[in-house]
């Protein structure tokens, strides 16, 4: 504007200088200067990154899960690398249905149940069948997507809710199924078929046999999971990026502006249920080459759950999330096994949470300080006036054994005072919710002791039980405190 | 035609039709004005038939009670109501307060995580294995299996009258309190329209807490019922009620009490004709073929109006 210098400056908005403006919060409005911020090596690693595609990911995860099986021959490890993978399979089809299109689908297991159950009949001395992989697979899949579609059918037309009790239902119908399938009476015929195997499910399925290339060993099915897996991701990656992509997240977010907007609601509900219900049928076909054998035990609601936990943990609705949440949840399911590990997985966990959450720094060094010191403190008031308090023993050797055994409470006869511990520690935790700064920091301290009490004497007893009552809590705690979870990105409410 | 096995079935299906419609009205209290599917709801019901146990076990085992029987009766109940109620005041309160705003979908699935984390901590504290109300007798009879003779040589037992006759004083109870009381009315506003009360000054927290406190109570006392007629409590046991119960509550119309009942009486009829006359391992097919059908016919339930969606 050279030469009007007398024109005022135009004077700011008055409402820019109220803060956040209506539809743009605070940690949206600062995003970009955040990202300019960044400096040194770091930073600039970080920029690059974020600018590199997202395939270019998922590359990587696969080529570092590929040499998972030449670093170790140990069994156990490449079999939780294959369930890890098969994990990742199912959360991607459920990311597709809960993520993307935001509908509640609780018989998401029966359509991998269905997968299974079908590959296993098609390919096994059951029926005499004996079909070629290579058939198997897209006829089995293409069958799940078509139950899919008719299951979400009577329920498109309402409310989510309606969606989450008929595929609830459905779920539990289809276990009662596999169960009792082996008496199937047509019309009160006094002639039973057996079409499921009942309880003894179905043995001696085949195995993989893709176009002459059997696969029997366990590398063979992990290395076959992990292709499967990369192109089912490569495959969700471009229908996310797609129109249909777009629009499931539009329903997802406001399915009233979406049809107001022109999109076909119901039509995009059904393909998004059918597409995940495919995805789990696929999985299922998978288990069932690998284990030679189903069960209906495996296809119910814990299974349901665990996957549900992955996919929230991860974040709904991001790609990343379904690897990431999956690979932690399986493999820290997996350390609870052996008690030894799970003590330890559960002390350092709790000491980072507390590194982490516990500021500022004067108050983390009170409290551990208070906690080592309360510990202490309570057995050695326990162990002079009631000797049986310390008569147990601790589930893990080593340092950290012999440290425990002198800090925590070991009675001789847990069961009991453990229960009566778990439901106070339940108690105590819910109230730490209702304190705020020093008072939360300070009741913190007899609750760490409760906590370690508790695990020392009844969880880490009972692993198959804690595992899925820790997968509950996953559920409850992070919808209240990161419903994003780990990689998803924020919801920004407009107001 | 098979009389004795007709009214058989006619009597235990009302029984069961009692405690689904006693669940289904808190499932439905709690839809009504939260417009949230409260999984945990048969796990309430699940802890209510458990407090029923230990206060049985506290008076000396269901054969040797040592107090009055009716007095028992009423302490069972009192404890199991109470019991419930707080419980689902504290889910309310810790898991669902925060997500009131939220996206539908994450209360649901913190729905799903405290049914299954109380379901897993009873099966912590209380073991896996089926525990029995073993027979609860009346002054020196079990009331499980004496009672009254039906025509065509059926039986009508004691604890089929109770659970039928504290159904229904239950059930008026609360029609009473949603009708004639200020607290009913408020609860009455809220479920019509959460923002519009809450401008003509009630106070909605304190309303969805008292609707928690009722429709679990409710539960704690069907559990109770429950185990009087049937026996046996086990830490799963809610899951396939609640589902029943639900179903009940969508048959008739959610967010609608009378509707309630009546989906629940038809559930427990379906149920035990279902198992009596086809086949017992097939009843929730039976059961999941009148919901799909109800949802096709008449999505808003029998009872229910139609939902006005408003922008």
């Amino acid at each position: 504007m050279g030469g009007r210098d007398d024109i005022p400056p135009i004077p700011a908005r008055p409402d820019d200088a109220l803060g956040p403006r209506v539809g743009v919060d605070e940690w949206v409005a600062s995003h970009g200067e955040r990202r300019e911020q960044r400096t040194g090596p770091l930073g600039r690693v970080l920029t690059e990154l974020e600018r590199l595609p997202r395939p270019a990911f998922y590359l990587a995860f696969g080529i570092a899960a590929a040499f998972v099986p030449l670093f170790t021959s140990n069994g156990y490890i490449i079999r939780v690398g294959f369930d890890t993978l098969l994990y990742m399979l199912l959360a991607l089809g459920l990311n597709i249905v809960v993520g993307y299109a935001g509908l509640l689908d609780l018989g998401y297991v029966a359509f991998y149940g269905f997968g299974a159950y079908g590959y296993a009949m098609l390919a096994s001395p059951k029926f005499g069948l004996h079909w070629d992989t290579l058939l198997i697979i897209p006829v089995v899949v293409v069958a799940t997507a078509i139950l899919g579609f008719l299951v979400a059918l009577p329920s498109r037309r309402l409310l989510g809710d309606y969606l989450a009790i008929v595929t609830l239902f459905f779920g539990q119908f289809f276990v009662t199924v596999y169960q009792n399938g082996n008496k199937i009476s047509v019309l009160g015929l006094t002639r039973h078929y057996d079409v499921t195997g009942g309880p003894n499910g179905i043995p001696n399925v085949d195995n993989f046999d893709l176009g002459g290339l059997k696969i029997s060993s366990l590398q063979g099915y992990y290395y076959t999971a992990l292709v499967i897996f990369l192109v089912a991701l490569f495959m969700v990656y471009l229908v996310d990026q797609s129109r249909t992509g777009r629009a499931w997240k539009s329903l997802r977010e406001d399915p009233l502006a979406a049809e107001l907007m022109g999109m076909p609601v119901n039509r995009l509900k059904l393909v998004a249920f059918s597409f995940g219900a495919a995805i789990a049928g696929l999985t299922g076909t998978l288990f069932a080459g690998l284990n030679t054998a189903v069960f209906s035990a495996d296809f119910d609601v814990p299974t349901l759950i665990i996957v549900y936990a992955m996919l929230i943990l991860g974040g709904a609705g991001s790609l990343g999330g379904v690897i990431l949440g999956a690979l932690v949840v399986n493999v820290s399911l997996e350390f609870l096994r052996t008690p030894g590990h799970a003590t330890w997985v559960f002390y350092v966990l709790l000491t980072v949470t507390l590194l982490v959450k516990v500021r500022p720094w004067r108050w983390l060094a009170i409290v551990v300080a208070g906690t080592l010191g309360l510990g202490y403190a309570v057995h050695a008031i326990a162990s002079s006036a009631w000797p049986r308090s310390v008569g147990g023993q601790t589930s893990v050797g080593g340092t950290l054994g012999s440290w425990l055994q002198g800090w925590v409470l070991h009675p001789s006869n847990p069961r009991m005072i453990g229960n009566v511990a778990f439901v106070l520690l339940v108690l105590a935790v819910l109230g730490l919710t209702l304190l705020h700064d020093w008072q939360r920091w300070l009741a913190m301290i007899p609750t760490l002791c409760l906590a370690a009490f508790v695990w020392e004497n009844r969880l880490v007893v009972e692993p198959s039980i804690t595992r899925l009552i820790l997968i509950g809590v996953i559920l409850i705690v992070l919808m209240n405190a990161r419903p994003q979870g780990l990689l998803g990105t924020a919801r920004v409410e407009i107001a | 035609m098979n009389w004795n096995l007709f009214v058989t079935e006619l009597t235990a299906g009302i029984t069961h039709g009692c405690v689904y419609a006693l669940i289904a009205l808190g499932y439905s209290m709690v839809y009504g004005i939260l417009k949230l599917l409260n999984f945990a709801h048969g796990d309430i019901y699940m802890v209510g038939a458990f407090i029923g146990l230990g206060i049985i076990t506290v008076f000396g085992g269901a054969t040797n009670v040592h107090v009055n029987v009716v007095l028992m009766l009423f302490l069972m109940f009192g404890a199991a109501m109470l019991g419930g109620g707080l419980l689902g005041v504290m889910i309310e309160r810790f898991a669902y307060r925060r997500l009131r705003t939220a996206p539908r979908i994450a209360p649901l699935i913190t729905a799903l995580g405290v049914s299954f984390f109380l379901e897993n901590s009873a099966q912590l504290i209380l073991g896996a294995q089926q525990q029995s109300y073993n027979s609860f007798s009346w002054p020196n009879s079990p009331i499980a299996l004496n009672g009254f003779t039906l025509p065509a040589q059926a039986r009508l037992s004691y604890s089929q009258v109770i659970v039928v006759a504290g159904t229904i004083v239950l059930v008026i109870a609360l029609t009473l309190f949603v009708q004639r009381t200020q607290t009913g009315k408020a609860m009455r506003a809220v479920s019509f329209d959460r923002e519009a009360a809450a401008m003509m000054g009630i106070d909605v927290d304190n309303v969805i807490v008292v609707t928690f406190f009722i429709g679990s109570a409710l539960a704690g006392a069907a559990g109770v019922f429950n185990c009087i007629s049937y026996q046996q409590v086990f830490p799963t046991m809610g899951f396939q009620a609640g589902l029943f119960a639900f179903t009940a509550a969508v048959v008739g119309g959610i967010g609608n009490l009378p509707g309630s009942v009546l989906g629940g009486l038809l559930i427990g009829l379906a149920e035990s004709f279902a198992t009596g006359y086809i086949s017992s391992t097939f009843q929730q097919a039976i059961v999941f073929a009148i919901l799909i059908a109800v949802m096709l016919v008449r999505p808003s339930g029998l009872l229910g109006r139609a939902a006005v969606q408003k922008v």
